[in-house]
């Protein structure tokens, strides 16, 4: 016994020094699901090489490379980009000194920005990669205002490096929270939001920000918002005073279209709402988030161009916003021709359940009169399509060449409750499993304490 | 036949509530001590059915077998035989083709908020949590349901829910009296109350309890305050129960009913080293406890568990939202089974109750993942049998046997898979749910002329 559980404990030393670094490998004997929104290819294989995908798809179309990985005949994915997760923002949730999603009593709103704060030694992270996500956005929520903040793009890795791209997005509460939080009502939300943003545009303007009209964007490597700028000092007088100089700062990038804004509304009259404040500020590169109403209005996001992060299996009428709400609510919107990433998890909705969720949309597209998704699509909506919402389509989500090497292998099909990860690259780095979760079942997998007690079992 | 199924049930119902109930078939219950009237008494019957064999299916029938190519029939309300494909199917019954599908009990959902915390979730129908006092076991859920909550029909459609417990929150360390409930719409609570269920009593151990009065200045305050709080009480009560019982105390009542061994207790309850303490307190005030829920580390004390015959009913993999739900782990439910102990897969939400099958087969899952071998015949119990039976209403439903009730939901693959879904639902013998009949899903007063009404869902 004692000599089983030490020559595991070496093994797990061995395992966790060896994943510090990239390797060159080939996934072989799999079952390839790119999750481009194509149909699963069987004996396939994937190729690595440099942290990159070089080839995806039916063995024999590429020369291996590197240590051979075999699957046993399981199934190879990208990992899994989840939408708008609370990631790396607390321990517990229920223990407020622990979680920072959240600031009521701050002055400050759309100026938050959490990838100040993304702690990837959290649990929640290590217990979510187990699970087989290796990448997400990350953001806490509304507290002060409407304003919840900028989220971040994070990876999942064992690594102090889970920032993947800062400021990445902004993110608003419209319908029902929104007006509670803008003091009472819908029509106050959206007098907050416009003056909100005519403020920041001012603000910009006057105090010569990137982005805006007197000063367009200096660096656009492609990659982030070209500069923070909260960091830009100025003397720029302000007409109006409900933003502080900090928020009407972080506003600018959104209001110049530079950075993403995220807007929550369920209702299909919010949801109108929000599409046509494209009229006002053509310029907002919107996300609609949340929309359990979408289906009713799925033409009207459609010839948008807006794309939705969507809950897949609301299906009550929880509150007065989301009466019409239903499973088939994505099947719909995705047949209308919206762009549909499943997503928002928090607390006890966790991102590893994203398969789970997506499986169900699977099982509706079999049930005579509902609508759902084929498997391909479903695949999609948690990983290629998220990341293509969050910018970095082609870059993550997806196995295809000069993708970044997040591979998920899997034991069967990976919406499958049945199944689940036996390997995770990150960046083609081979990641550990072990998590306080496995740590407590392996402790527990007995009760013997008849020469010493648990707390000596480790 | 149809009027004098209804009525027949109705008197079945009134019979056992009012006796002990041990059987369930009413014959042999003892009523002479029994109050002449029971209050808010279920008016519940069974709806018309047509006698029905389902032929060719997998069948788990909760009881722990696996039939491949099965029959089941069932008429008059009640499963008539279950056998493989030699079972003969006596005349005139409808006959369906189950050819590549599974049938099992209808899933039974041991914690349930329906109707006391309904949809849309306003503060006007907030009605689960009595938080005026941390003892309040004088208050009966059933005052609390709303039979309108659309929960309900989602989890028929969805989740083939037949039966489920609804329970007082978790505010209080005695928060009152469940109620249980056949999943039928109905204009009355008492139309739902499941005839001859006795009835739950709901206990919180730990967080809830303490932060709620703890944060009110008053005791408890701490997890000691906790105990001492429900010594005194027990104290009282088995002195009240020692007394003549003449003077109404509808607290006192409760409480005696725990004591009498009638009234069964389903304390929330998340930490394993509380949960030992409750087994002592409940051995020092001389009562029973039928279920842990939350047990998030029952793992930890299975042997515990199953010494002293307690089942856990637990969600599949929340965790890590409290302190006291930091350890809980997916394979909480393999370890318990692999003890020996009882498993019970709850939902406590409105959603989760839609997919009680997907949690149980994610904890079957990572039981199996580790090593553990469990049949999807075993794991059909955590959501079926082992439910009814920390429910006291084992001998009625719960499994799919002869005399039982037909409670039965013809799934059209396996129910572990996330690929399945419920296609027909029966509730005593009655088609209440039909994937192919739009006409065969139930839309609450709430939704009518409300955008969404009668969609799928």
């Amino acid at each position: 016994m004692k000599h089983l559980l030490s020559a595991a404990a070496t093994l797990g030393l061995a395992l966790s020094a060896g994943s510090l670094a990239a390797q060159d490998f080939t996934v072989t004997n799999a079952t390839v699901a790119t999750g481009d929104g194509s149909e699963p290819v069987e004996g396939g294989i994937v190729v690595v090489t440099g942290g990159r995908v070089t080839y995806a798809g039916p063995a024999g179309g590429a020369a291996p490379a590197g240590t051979v990985v075999d699957a046993g005949g399981g199934w190879v994915t990208p990992g899994i980009f989840a939408s708008l997760t609370d990631l790396g923002l607390y321990d517990v949730s229920g223990v407020s000194n622990s979680n920072d999603l959240s600031a009521r009593s701050s002055p400050f709103s759309a100026a938050l920005d959490f990838s100040t704060s993304i702690n990837p030694a959290s649990t929640q992270v290590a217990v979510s990669r187990a699970g087989g996500v290796t990448r997400a956005t990350a953001i806490g929520t509304a507290g002060s205002s409407i304003f919840a903040g900028q989220g971040a793009i994070i990876d999942l890795g064992d690594d102090p490096e889970p920032v993947v791209r800062p400021r990445a997005f902004q993110m608003i509460e419209l319908g029902e929270r929104g007006g509670a939080l803008a003091g009472g009502s819908r029509p106050a939300a959206h007098a907050l939001l416009r003056n909100a943003l005519r403020e920041a545009r001012q603000y910009g303007e006057a105090s010569g920000i990137s982005g805006s009209r007197r000063r367009p964007a200096s660096i656009d490597t492609g990659d982030d918002v070209p500069i923070d700028p909260r960091l830009v000092d100025s003397e720029a007088e302000r007409d109006d005073v409900l933003l502080s100089r900090f928020d009407a700062a972080a506003l600018v990038p959104v209001v110049s279209g530079q950075q993403q804004l995220y807007i929550r509304a369920e209702r299909a009259a919010d949801i109108r709402s929000v599409l046509a404040l494209k009229s006002e500020f053509p310029a907002l590169d919107l996300v609609l988030v949340g929309v359990s109403e979408g289906w009713l209005v799925a033409r009207e996001i459609a010839a948008a161009g807006v794309p939705v992060i969507a809950d897949p299996l609301d299906d009550l009428p929880s509150s007065f916003e989301q009466l019409a709400a239903t499973q088939d609510n994505v099947g719909r919107m995705v047949d209308a021709g919206v762009t549909v990433a499943v997503g928002s998890y928090s607390d006890m909705e966790q991102p590893r359940f994203a398969p789970q969720y997506a499986g169900n949309l699977v099982s509706l597209a079999r049930v005579p009169g509902r609508t759902g998704l084929t498997w391909g699509e479903a695949l999609a909506s948690i990983t290629s399509i998220p990341a293509q919402i969050a910018g970095v389509g082609g870059r993550y989500g997806v196995l295809a060449p000069g993708a970044v090497a997040d591979v998920v292998i899997w034991d069967g099909d990976p919406l499958e409750l049945s199944s689940r990860p036996t390997r995770v690259f990150i960046d083609g780095i081979d990641q550990p499993l072990t998590n306080h979760q496995t740590r407590l079942r392996d402790r527990y997998r007995d009760l013997d304490e008849s020469d010493l007690p648990k707390a000596y079992d480790r | 036949m149809t009027t004098g199924l209804r009525t027949g049930f109705a008197a079945l119902a009134a019979f056992a509530l009012a006796g002990c109930a041990t059987t369930g078939t009413g014959e042999e219950a003892e009523t002479a001590d029994a109050p002449a009237e029971v209050p808010f008494a279920s008016t519940y019957s069974a709806y018309p059915g047509t006698p029905t064999a389902i032929v060719g299916a997998t069948i788990l029938d909760g009881a722990g077998n696996q039939i491949d190519g099965g029959t089941v029939l069932f008429a008059d309300g009640e499963v008539v035989a279950v056998g493989d494909a030699s079972l003969a199917i006596p005349a005139g019954y409808t006959r369906i083709d189950g050819t590549g599908k599974y049938v099992t009990p209808g899933i039974i959902d041991i914690h349930s908020h329906l109707g006391v915390y309904p949809s849309p979730g306003v503060s006007a129908q907030s009605d689960g949590n009595e938080a005026t006092s941390p003892i309040t076991a004088d208050v009966w859920a059933e005052h609390s349901v709303w039979p309108q909550d659309p929960g309900f029909s989602r989890a028929l459609a969805n989740g083939g829910i037949t039966s489920l417990q609804i329970l007082p929150g978790s505010a209080n360390l005695m928060g009152g009296r469940s109620v249980t409930l056949k999943n039928v719409p109905s204009r009355t609570v008492q139309g739902m109350k499941f005839p001859g269920a006795p009835y739950g009593f709901k206990m919180a151990c730990g967080e809830n309890p303490k932060r709620v009065y703890g944060s009110r200045g008053r005791q408890p305050s701490t997890r000691m305050g906790n105990f001492a709080t429900n010594r005194a009480k027990w104290a009282a009560a088995r002195e009240w129960a020692e007394g003549k019982r003449e003077k109404r105390n509808l607290e006192m009542e409760t409480l005696a009913g725990v004591l009498d061994g009638e009234i069964l207790v389903h304390n929330h309850c998340y930490r394993a080293d509380e949960m030992a303490l409750v087994l002592d307190m409940a051995k020092e005030a001389g009562y029973r406890v039928s279920a842990f829920h939350h047990a998030v580390e029952a793992y930890k004390i299975s042997d515990l568990l199953r010494e002293n015959d307690v089942c856990s009913a637990i969600w599949a993999d929340w965790w890590g939202f409290k302190m006291e739900s930091l350890d809980g782990i997916p394979e909480n439910a393999a370890l318990l089974y692999n003890q020996g102990a009882c498993v019970v897969i709850h939902s406590d939400d409105a959603n989760g109750i839609q997919r009680l099958n997907q949690e149980a087969a994610k904890a079957l899952t990572d039981g199996r993942r580790m090593g553990i071998e469990i049949s999807d015949a075993e794991g059909i119990r955590w959501i079926t049998y082992n439910a009814a039976r920390s429910m006291g209403i084992e001998a009625m439903t719960g499994s799919l046997e002869t005399g039982k009730m037909a409670d039965v939901v013809l799934w059209n693959g396996n129910p572990f898979s996330v690929y399945s879904r419920p296609e027909r639902v029966w509730i005593d013998g009655a088609l209440l749910f039909d994937a192919a009949d739009p006409a065969m899903r139930p839309v609450s007063d709430f939704e009518l002329g409300l955008p969404g009404e009668g969609d799928v869902k």
